[in-house]
């Protein structure tokens, strides 16, 4: 579904502090799987999850998704692929204060130009079936970590995306609340989507509902 | 110099649009230069950033100058009580030389941007971007066109004098005076209302043509530009007098005057955008052999096309109403 | 087509949403903003009323005036001259005009003293302007006396008022019979003033003064609609000089603009980049953002023009006018009659709203190329 070849990234380039996050990956990625990156710190998951979710162009290399070259687009045409084909779930949830967990979750769809109630309707929906009906209207930085994330995952999925992209899902949760996380991801497999994460939580990567770990140590992948 | 907050406001709206121009200028030039697509290197990645910000700059002269030309020739027809002899916007933009020349200049630097913006529009579309170094070429001859029109506003203005004496509408477009606009006025209504019909029909039909089937796209625009002069040739020889109710009347301006509704509005916005429109057809048509652009440059121009053949039937429906509505006959049954 | 105004639809909300929720930064910005708008908008209203009041004015007054020159001086109109005009075609009335100025050493002003044609006032009465009767507190009935050059001392009763409509044409008017003004002024009899001309068709003006000039050679014809075209240009001069003034506020302003819209909090850029991050295009970024540059600059228009408005039409331009009336001293409660002009809006509009937006549009790009991954980074 996703096919990495010899994937390079440099920060800084042609300065003195250059530094190159991606060293040569070669690496695809199975449709309907979940796939787990694993490494120290400082290994370039992030980065690499940014290539594979249209958020940064690799500096040399290719990115094919299902059959389409991509790596060579313009933004605004990786951007069109990142809205349509990919949900994240960031780290520190990145939702916008201020908001309501309703407003958040719509906030993808807004250059989509869906008729707000549709958009409202399908909105409400997850945050249902998310179990967070009832705190629909409420400020999000009023929300518990938990309930955070959960409105961070129905925002991923309001456009209804194919792949999920998660990373260090698990980072800022206890371990009631990561088994929980894992639970929501199985019912996203069952789904039919895909789902790509980054994590070195043992609770992560050695759960059955991971399919794949791939290993990763300064820029390169150690084992399939 | 006639020192007036119009004047002002116009000369620095134009003097705004050229500076901002002129200082992407030299992006514009790193653009033509450096650009590489395939390249994912982290300056191909800023210069790409940078082509929103002409766009986006783009489109704000050409909002810009569309609200000047308004403005322009809203206030020469205020400004015409200053000068003897001078009725309306014509006797102003009479009083010196560089009057006419720059209205024509500001105008024709709006439908130069509208055509840029159609060719932006479409590159836009296509993921490699292919007419980058034509749009930013094209960018680098639309600021002599502005600052062509700056200075020859600037030099209308500045050449103002209170004291001249003035010729208005009554004599520039009466029947013993001679140039161009004397003669299109002086055209019998018959024969000018045959051809301001036929053309705006042709131009209607032709772009209708072009939307549906996609061909004669070359054909469209011109048919868009003839229907322009046609259009103002018709308001000219026929429609004003309708307007006026006046037999002798001849004047484009003075339908824009409260004294007459505004109505040259009417006429004259849906005028303006149509022929955008249709310029705009034809700006696209060099590229719709390009590749990656064989389905994008048909669809958007057939859009534009629509538009235009919108607004032709509309400008020939108002004007109808125009000569229906008047107590004037020119024209026995 | 739909979904594009479902889309600005949404970015409106947005804009709406994130400016409720950055009030304290939005609002100072606002303030400025509308305060310019204000000053602006009030030196225009103000000049434009001014302007209509003279245009007032003069529609009253006839289309020539004869004056008679003396040694270069405007001079009385000795007897005989009426008939020596005659007919000329065009002319519809003429008359001779009985008119002058008297200084009223009580309130230190300026009245005029004028008698209308046609015994339109009766002997020893009198009809004055609302200004004259506010400043002496006359009322129909009361007594004044008024002690003419010579020394001699005259006596009056009040019969009316003028109407405050055309407040700028008549506050200052005194109106009296014609023997009474002949007796006031000591004023040689069969001599007037000057020579009001009324001509129908605007066309024949010109030619009617140029025969007057040369049937009377002695004599100045003045045109209306040449003191109306001296009388735009002042006031247009006047408002240009203003503005040329305050242009120097107009950049400080732009200038604020731009920092304010490039000093974007941290919070701020985190938002655009999550934005980003999540599916909105660098173009919607911009988007949004020239929504909220122009929902601001709607929001400030409009709220410094009412102020302005009410400011010029309802209190009476308390700040303004020492600057731009420099007319005479007499008028201490001179009300404007409200007058709104679309060229003046539109210009207005053009003096506010276009530097701001030429101001924020290359902050507004620089905030919306924020890397999209920047969003995985925090
Ligand atoms: N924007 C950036 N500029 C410079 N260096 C960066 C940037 N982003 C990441 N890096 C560097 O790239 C390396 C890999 O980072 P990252 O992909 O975040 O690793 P991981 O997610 O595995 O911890 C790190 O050493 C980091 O310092
Ligand atoms: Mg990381």
């Amino acid at each position: 579904m996703i096919e990495l070849k010899q994937i390079r990234k440099a920060f800084n380039q042609g300065r003195p502090n250059e530094y190159w996050a991606l060293n040569g990956i070669d690496l695809t990625i199975e449709a309907q799987k979940v796939t787990a990156f694993r490494g120290p710190s400082g290994s370039g998951k992030t980065t690499l999850l940014t290539i594979v979710g249209c958020l940064a162009r690799p500096t040399s290399g290719r990115v094919r998704l299902a059959e389409d070259e991509i790596s060579g687009l313009p933004e605004r045409f990786l951007t069109d692929i990142r809205r349509s084909t990919f949900g994240f779930v960031f780290q520190q949830f990145n939702l916008i204060k201020g908001l309501s967990a309703l407003e958040n979750v719509m906030l993808p769809a807004f250059p989509t130009g869906r008729p707000h109630r549709e958009l409202r309707e399908r909105s409400e929906a997850l945050l249902d079936r998310l179990k967070l009906a009832h705190r629909r209207e409420a400020r999000v930085e009023w929300l518990s970590g938990g309930e955070q994330q959960r409105v961070a995952i129905a925002r991923a999925l309001v456009n209804d995306p194919k792949v999920l992209i998660a990373d260090e899902p698990t980072a800022n949760l206890d371990t009631t609340l990561s088994r929980e996380f894992m639970g929501i991801l199985e019912g996203l497999h069952a789904e039919g989507r895909t789902v790509i994460l980054t994590s070195h939580d043992p609770l992560v990567v050695e759960s059955a509902a991971v399919h794949r770990v791939v290993s990763m140590r300064d820029g390169q992948l150690t084992e399939g | 110099m006639i020192f007036q907050p119009a004047i002002i406001a116009l000369l620095l709206a134009s003097g705004i649009a050229v500076a901002m121009l002129a200082a992407a200028a030299p992006f514009a030039l790193q653009v033509i230069r450096q650009w590489d697509i395939a390249s994912g290197t982290e300056r191909q990645l800023l210069l790409e950033r940078r082509t929103y910000l002409f766009s986006t700059l783009a489109a704000f002269v050409m909002v810009v100058q569309l609200v000047a030309l308004l403005l322009f020739v809203f206030n020469a027809d205020r400004m015409a009580e200053m000068f003897v002899g001078a009725m309306c916007a014509v006797g102003t933009l009479n009083v010196n030389p560089f009057g006419f020349p720059a209205l024509l200049a500001q105008m024709a630097v709006f439908f130069l941007a509208a055509a840029w913006l159609a060719v932006n529009h479409v590159d836009t579309r296509a993921p490699d971007y292919p007419l980058v170094r034509v749009k930013y070429a094209l960018l680098l001859i639309l600021l002599p066109a502005l600052a062509l029109a700056f200075v020859l506003q600037l030099k209308y203005f500045l050449g103002l004098r209170a004291d001249v004496i003035t010729s208005c509408c009554g004599s520039l477009f009466s029947g013993d005076a001679k140039g161009l606009a004397a003669e299109v006025a002086a055209l019998k209504p018959l024969p000018a209302m045959t051809l301001f019909y036929v053309v705006l029909a042709v131009a209607a039909g032709l772009t209708f043509f072009h939307a549906r089937t996609r061909r004669a796209g070359y054909a469209a625009a011109a048919a868009s530009a003839a229907a322009f002069v046609a259009t103002i040739v018709g308001v000219l020889s026929f429609v004003s007098l309708y307007l006026y109710e006046h037999p002798n009347h001849h004047c484009p301006f003075c339908i824009l005057k409260p004294e007459y509704g505004h109505q040259g509005y009417w006429l004259y916005v849906p005028l303006f955008a149509a022929t955008a429109a249709g310029l705009g057809t034809g700006a696209l048509q060099p590229f719709r052999q390009v590749a990656s652009l064989r389905e994008i440059v048909p669809a958007v121009s057939a859009r534009l096309a629509d538009l235009a053949a919108f607004g032709y039937l509309l400008v020939a429906l108002i004007a109808t109403y125009f000569v229906l509505h008047s107590n004037l006959i020119l024209i026995e049954h | 087509m739909n979904a594009w105004i479902e889309k600005q639809r949404h970015l409106i909300d947005f804009t709406l949403a994130s400016l409720a929720r950055r009030k304290a930064k939005n609002l100072g910005l606002l303030l400025v903003y509308a305060l310019l708008v204000f000053v602006l908008a009030s030196v225009a209203l103000y000049t434009h009323a001014l302007r209509q009041e003279a245009a007032q004015v003069l529609k009253q007054s006839p289309e020539i005036v004869l004056q008679r020159m003396v040694a270069g001086r405007h001079d009385l109109i000795p007897p005989g001259y009426l008939e020596k005009i005659g007919r000329i075609r065009g002319v519809q009335s003429i008359e001779g005009r009985l008119w002058g100025y008297y200084y009223d050493p009580v309130v230190k002003a300026n009245y005029t003293f004028m008698a209308p044609a046609a015994e339109a006032v009766k002997p020893g009465t009198l009809v004055v302007g609302p200004a004259v009767a506010r400043s002496r507190g006359l009322a129909p009935g009361n007594t004044i006396s008024f002690r003419a050059y010579s020394g001699k001392l005259f006596s009056f009763t009040v019969v009316g008022v003028l109407p405050h409509a055309s407040e700028l044409v008549s506050a200052d008017l005194v109106l009296m019979g014609e023997a009474d003004f002949r007796a006031f002024f000591e004023y040689p009899a069969g001599q007037h003033t000057d020579i009001a001309l009324s001509v129908a068709n605007p066309l024949e003006v010109r030619t009617v003064a140029a025969k007057l000039a040369s049937a009377l050679p002695d004599s100045r014809p003045i045109l209306r609609e040449e003191v109306l075209r001296t009388y735009a240009s002042v006031f247009d001069w006047r408002e240009g000089i203003v503005l040329a003034l305050l242009s120097a506020a107009i950049f400080a302003f732009a200038i604020l603009a731009w920092e304010k819209a490039s000093g974007l909090s941290a919070e701020e850029k985190r938002e655009i980049g999550i934005l980003k991050a999540i599916g909105w295009e660098t173009g919607d970024v911009i988007k949004m953002k020239l929504w909220e540059g122009g929902l601001i600059s709607l929001t400030a228009f409009l709220a410094g023009f009412v102020a302005a408005y009410l400011q010029v039409f309802r209190f009476g331009a308390p700040l303004f006018e020492p600057v731009l009336k420099g007319w005479a001293v007499l008028y201490p409660r001179f009300e404007l009659v409200p007058a709104i002009d679309g060229l003046q809006v539109a210009t207005l509009f053009f003096f506010t709203v276009f530097p701001y937006m030429a101001a924020v549009l290359v902050p507004i790009w620089r905030a919306a190329i924020t890397d999209p991954d920047s969003a995985m980074r925090s």
